[in-house]
């Protein structure tokens, strides 16, 4: 089966753009999510859109399931291959097409990297908003699959607020133009179905995304508390002051210490919980800005408020929050990052609900946050080399999940479903909702061969788990405490 | 009393779907003029009864309100609280409510600084074309889990299910707003536009008609001020009165002659124009209102925005004889047919109302 269709891949693409010997399916096993792994059948390496095309119409003609995957840096294991199944990189889809200053937009191939737009607009004084803290590698493609968010996105929005167009591939290689250059289409919105579906659906070959005008000017304060309660409550008050943060990040005292001691950026190591809160804009909303951010964090009781007086310095203060996933793997040889995202007045207690099962599990876990719009970021420490651990994590990890969903919340804020969170899918939807989200599914794709077995999973499986879905707020008894 | 209603809308659409008779969605009817008249034999399902804010924290940024709500009780609570709905959205009439809002996926003069209604749009729960009562999204501002049903119901004008309830996103008022007016031709005035779009300056609104070019600003006083001074031009006083008459339509340029056309493009395409026809520009020229005093050939509108890189819709004076919306490709039209079949197999959801074929 598997050389036959080397055989016909290599009829249409280049020696080197199918790989089937062992060695050289090694580096595709996983994404971001390294615990899981599954080494696929063949990687095909296209480099057209031409290219990609016909190995669609061969995946159809013979039932291959197929899995699109950019740079590998998901962390849910959506990219992860199917063993009896083509893996399609389309990393070597790495042009960026056109910048049109005027019009603020850029065309690019997915397998452009994220900070690359940027990069390649700021000369006009424009960049691209969206930027997961992988932004560095992980590909606009995979950003438009996952829906990707950032530090920024309170203020910026998500990846389906920044982009305009796709040009996608079905299965049947039949090319859908989704979205267009103006601020609106007719008929259902495409656009915002593709975003985030995680390489269901169709294959995405060209994005135009938005760029937004760099601001003038950048500032950030740093607010430390002895308390996370008031932390979680100095959020609230700055957004009831009518200010929407640029940025506003959360990270938890084990956080602080693991950060502290590999970066030595300053953080005050008393601290319960430090929050990081930016703004950006013209000279003077940020001096405006600043001033009032300063005193709401102190009537909200900070103990310690640091305000950034040169980009230096704002770019120190940030960097023990970027380095938090660094931070971790210096702490502990593995580390494993959930996404649950809640409404913000929950956070204390979602947090206190964390550290009970910390100590029942006996693992450590950090907590980072954006806290502006409710991603909570716990990384559970752990030794895959220790029996039992890994499980031991999965299953601490899945309590998490359900309680941000008893918490009205949701088991994803932009890291996605894809393996690794199937189960929690039968905690938030119901078996209606599911066989809807499988009617999408099959609206594109009947057959089922694109990324097979992600992001929604089968009603026999949920069956299977004895999940019970919750609803947020319709539960029984909703005011017993679960955390 | 309220889950009374649903179970009555569930068992209306259930019998609908079983005798196969269309039903024609309604709210406060204030833009049944909007797309293709229901179909003569359907039966109105008014969900105007189910009305009520269900949740609602400023610092938290999302409100949800049951789809019959008023538009203008949620937007009186927000203004309580110094918050909005940044879309700015078009009533078209007092009756307009927040599932009608949803449903038609229209904005205002902010949408191209702030987003659209999709952009605002966390959570919905509908009851599909089987009656199931069905919730997506939430009440979180991030959510990837499953695909975006939510913001797949803007604008689909009811096709896809019956809107029960909604949760958006909203944003702070913004703490002044100065209009200023100058003096330029079309093609300066979209350049205009876009130049300084590209520019960090709190531009909320634009608007061009009769070589005038109107810009709001919004934001902190001090940041307004500073902007002004870049931008140059008049102040222009009444600027609140302008931007809710272009809203809303109740602005000179849009009195009839009908019909009016709706052309959403590039931005920054060159000036689009017809014989015997007026245009007003929005959305750093995004935008573009085409009042005709004679019906221009419906395929010359269409493929005038197909060139500039979009489409039109004819916003006002439906004839039998031109289509509302923008044909869709084949590719695409397919797709739309699928997913009609999925939400509503015995399609009787506003069957028509968004394209003919469905």
């Amino acid at each position: 089966m598997s050389i036959d269709l080397v055989r016909k891949l290599r009829t249409f693409l280049p020696v080197e753009s199918v790989l089937h010997e062992k060695e050289d399916l090694k580096p595709y096993e996983c994404d971001g999510l390294s615990a899981y792994r599954q080494t696929p059948m063949i990687v095909v390496l296209p480099q057209t859109e031409t290219e990609i095309v016909q190995i669609l119409k061969l995946c159809l003609a013979t039932s291959t399931p197929v899995v699109a995957r950019g740079a590998g840096t998901g962390l849910s294991g959506g990219a992860l291959p199917h063993a009896k199944g083509i893996l399609m990189s389309l990393a070597k889809l790495n042009r960026i097409l056109e910048i049109d200053p005027l019009a603020r937009t850029a065309r690019v191939q997915p397998g452009v990297r994220n900070l690359a737009i940027s990069d390649t607009a700021r000369p006009h004084g424009l960049y691209y908003a969206p930027d997961p803290s992988s932004q560095i590698a992980c590909s606009i493609g995979g950003n438009v699959a996952e829906n990707s968010g950032g530090v920024h996105c309170l203020k910026y929005g998500l990846t389906v607020h920044n982009i305009l167009k796709l040009r996608i591939l079905t299965i049947d290689g039949e090319v859908l133009e989704i979205g267009s250059d103006s601020l609106d289409n007719p008929g259902f919105d495409l656009l915002a179905l593709m975003t985030g579906s995680e390489g269901m659906l169709g294959i995405v070959t060209e994005i135009t995304v938005r760029l937004i005008p760099l601001p003038e000017k950048a500032q950030l304060v740093m607010a430390t508390f002895e308390d996370i309660q008031k932390a979680g409550q100095a959020v609230a008050n700055v957004i009831a002051a009518g200010i929407i943060p640029a940025g506003m990040e959360m990270m938890d005292k084990i956080t602080i210490h693991a950060v502290e001691a590999f970066l030595h950026a300053g953080y005050d190591l008393n601290a319960e919980a430090i929050l990081l809160c930016e703004s950006d804009g013209t000279a003077e909303e940020v001096a405006d800005e600043i001033e009032r951010i300063h005193i709401i964090m102190k009537s909200s009781g900070a103990t310690r408020i640091t305000t950034s007086q040169n980009e230096a310095e704002r770019l120190r203060l940030w960097a023990g929050r970027k380095a938090a996933f660094p931070a971790a793997g210096r702490v502990s040889p593995d580390y494993y990052c959930m996404d649950g995202t809640i409404p913000r007045k929950h956070l204390a207690n979602v947090l206190k609900g964390i550290d009970t099962l910390s100590r029942e599990y006996g693992l450590r876990c950090m907590n980072v946050f954006h806290a502006g719009d409710g991603n909570l970021h716990p990384l559970i420490l752990y030794d895959a080399n220790t029996p039992g651990e890994l499980e031991k994590t999965e299953e601490f990890g899945g309590k998490i999940l359900e309680m941000c969903i008893h918490a009205g919340g949701t088991i994803t804020g932009e890291h996605g479903v894809g393996m690794e969170k199937i189960n929690q899918m039968c905690t938030q939807f119901a078996p209606d909702e599911l066989s809807l989200f499988h009617g999408v599914k099959t609206a594109f794709d009947p057959q089922g061969l694109l990324n097979p077995g992600k992001a929604v999973p089968t009603l026999h499986r949920c069956a299977e788990l004895g999940a019970m879905h919750v609803h947020s707020g319709s539960e029984k008894f909703p005011d017993l405490p679960r955390f | 009393m309220q889950q009374a209603l649903i179970d009555q809308f569930s068992e209306t659409v259930r019998t609908a779907a079983e005798v196969g008779r269309p039903l024609h969605i309604r709210g406060g009817s204030s833009k049944s003029f909007y797309g293709y008249p229901p179909s003569e034999q359907s039966q109105i399902l008014d969900i105007s009864t189910y009305q009520g804010i269900i949740d609602y924290e400023p610092t938290e940024l999302i409100i949800t309100a049951r789809a019959g709500t008023r538009l203008s009780d949620i937007e009186s609570l927000l203004h309580q609280h110094n918050q909005m709905l940044a879309f700015e959205p078009p009533y078209f009439a007092d009756t307009a409510t927040i599932g009608g809002c949803v449903a038609a996926g229209l904005s205002g003069p902010r949408r191209a600084s702030a987003g659209a209604v999709r952009d605002f749009v966390l959570g919905v729960r509908i009851i599909d074309g089987s009656g199931r009562d069905l919730h997506f999204g939430g009440q979180v501002m991030k959510n990837v889990a499953g695909y975006d049903v939510s913001r797949l119901m803007v604008g689909a004008m009811g096709t896809l299910g019956i809107l029960l309830e909604v949760s958006l996103k909203v944003l702070p008022l913004p703490a002044v707003e100065q209009t200023i007016s100058l003096k330029m031709n079309e093609m300066e005035a979209i350049e205009y536009m876009n130049r300084w779009a590209g520019k960090p300056l709190p531009i909320s609104a634009t608007s061009y008609v009769n070589e005038q070019l109107h810009m709001r600003l919004s934001g902190a006083e001090s940041a307004v001020r500073a902007a002004h001074k870049q931008l140059g031009g008049e102040i222009y006083p009444a600027g609140d009165t302008l931007w809710k008459s272009i809203r809303e339509h109740t602005y000179d340029f849009f009195k009839p002659p009908i019909p009016l056309w709706r052309l959403s493009v590039k931005p920054t395409s060159p000036p689009i124009s017809f014989p015997q026809t007026k245009q007003l520009i929005e959305w750093n020229g995004a935008l573009r209102w085409l009042s005709c005093q004679e019906v221009p050939a419906v395929d010359s509108i269409r493929q005038a925005a197909i060139k500039a890189g979009g489409h039109a819709t004819l916003f006002q004076g439906y004839s039998s004889t031109a289509p509302v919306f923008q044909p869709l490709s084949p590719a695409l039209a397919g797709i739309h047919r699928r997913l009609k079949q999925q939400f509503d197999p015995a399609g009787i959801l506003n069957p028509g109302r968004l394209y003919p074929e469905f």
